[in-house]
């Protein structure tokens, strides 16, 4: 009997694991929250951007190229059309000054956005809840070839015609 | 070769029918929980332990693999999506189910193929003992029930192996791995694998039990009754893979 009992004991193990594997999948992978990542050892800085491309939740804040926190949520204000992110910040960075720049950046051409403080000269420090005035969005990479077209256009203007003449 | 296409044919046939067969004893052997309990541990609580080592690895070696061609775009920040979803859509499944194949499903064939080889299902009928209730029906539906499980315990651990080497090793932020993946996997995505690994799981269960109930009952017989399991359990997989992945892209 004991052998037995042993068996079952291994099945209901398996099961349970396999089901709770299932549970992982279904719930956590599609727009899941869980990141394995420690948020609660710092303090809590938001900043308001005009657009910040898809910087998604628990992307790195980063300063002259050092990870100093990270994205802990991204949301929109609907009374001034701005997207509000926030951001915790290791406690061991707290001599950012608060006229800071908060900028969304990519990774590379391709790669994830993510947010660098570039810092100002303000002898008043960021605090927790305080909030980061100055930002720059994210780079739309369509916007700016339109942009760059519009230059072109705007330089070469007649030109561009005789141009394609020559060999 | 004539003769060799009737002959594929017919096996085919035969592998339809008694699937037709089989499906008619599973009710009957619903009524018996604990015969499929036994069947369920044998095939998956057994197979368990090669399983999560397996896909360790294999997410290991995506995660290296992955950064690689990922690096050359510079784009190492979709590592997480490209492992989670290499790993949800086909690895996952398909290689659960050629370790299946080769872990439980020869044990069942030559378990099975041992007892027509020493007369116990004949016993059993005479006994008015339905071997197909009492037998394969059980083992048939704990392969069918452990095979989701066995390839959604390979998925979580081959995405933390992914995440071990691409994170720990190589340096991709984990917040921006996770958050991607999150952000890129969809439940039909999931969903698919599991699809997936319900039809490896009825191949490779039922192949395998056929073999072993149609195996010709001397020690040469279960032996080569076992090797048919595996290569044919294998090529299908395969082969369903294949057209389940053109029928998911199409939907």
């Amino acid at each position: 009997m004991p052998a037995h009992r042993s068996l079952e004991i291994g099945t209901g193990l398996f099961v349970l694991l396999g089901f709770a594997a299932l549970g992982f999948l279904t719930t956590q992978l599609p727009g899941g929250k869980l990141g394995f990542v420690d948020a609660s050892n710092g303090y809590r800085v938001t900043a308001r951007f005009d657009n910040v491309g898809d910087l998604k939740n628990g992307a790195p804040v980063t300063m002259a190229g050092v990870k100093v926190g990270r994205v802990t949520s991204v949301a929109f204000d609907s009374t001034d059309y701005k997207a509000v992110v926030a951001l915790s910040i290791d406690r061991q960075y707290d001599r950012i000054p608060d006229d800071s720049w908060a900028n969304v950046e990519t990774a590379g051409l391709l790669g994830a956005k993510y947010v660098g403080i570039d810092p100002g000269g303000s002898e008043t420090y960021l605090a927790d809840k305080s909030q980061i005035e100055n930002t720059q969005s994210a780079m739309v990479i369509e916007k700016l070839v339109n942009k760059l077209f519009a230059a072109f256009a705007g330089k070469s203007g007649g030109s561009a015609k005789e141009e394609s003449h020559k060999p | 070769m004539n003769g060799a296409f009737a002959a594929s044919l017919a096996r085919f046939g035969s592998v339809a029918l008694f699937l037709l067969r089989v499906l008619r004893a599973c009710g009957p052997a619903l009524a018996r929980p604990r015969l499929i309990a036994h069947q369920v541990y044998n095939c998956g609580a057994r197979s368990l332990i090669i399983i999560m080592l397996c896909g360790l690895f294999v997410g290991m070696v995506l995660g290296l693999q992955g950064y690689d061609l990922l690096a050359r775009f510079g784009s190492e920040s979709a590592l997480g999506v490209a492992a989670t979803l290499g790993l949800l859509k086909e690895l996952g499944p398909v290689v659960t189910a050629l370790l299946f194949a080769g872990r439980a499903g020869t044990a069942l064939t030559s378990e099975i193929g041992l007892m027509r080889a020493t007369d116990q299902l004949t016993a059993m009928q005479m006994m008015a003992v339905d071997p197909m209730r009492r037998v394969i029906a059980p083992r048939f539906i704990g392969g069918l029930i452990a095979m989701p499980l066995l390839a959604a315990v390979f998925n979580v651990i081959g995405i933390f192996g992914a995440q071990l080497v691409g994170v720990t090793l190589l340096g991709v932020d984990q917040g921006t791995f996770w958050s991607q993946m999150q952000n890129a996997v969809e439940l039909s995505d999931v969903n698919e694998g599991i699809v997936k690994s319900l039809a490896f799981g009825v191949i490779c269960s039922l192949l395998a039990v056929y073999e072993g109930y149609n195996a010709v009952p001397t020690a040469e017989g279960v032996g080569l009754a076992t090797t048919r399991t595996v290569v044919a359990s294998s090529v299908m997989t395969l082969v369903i893979d294949y057209m389940l992945t053109a029928a998911f892209l199409k939907a």
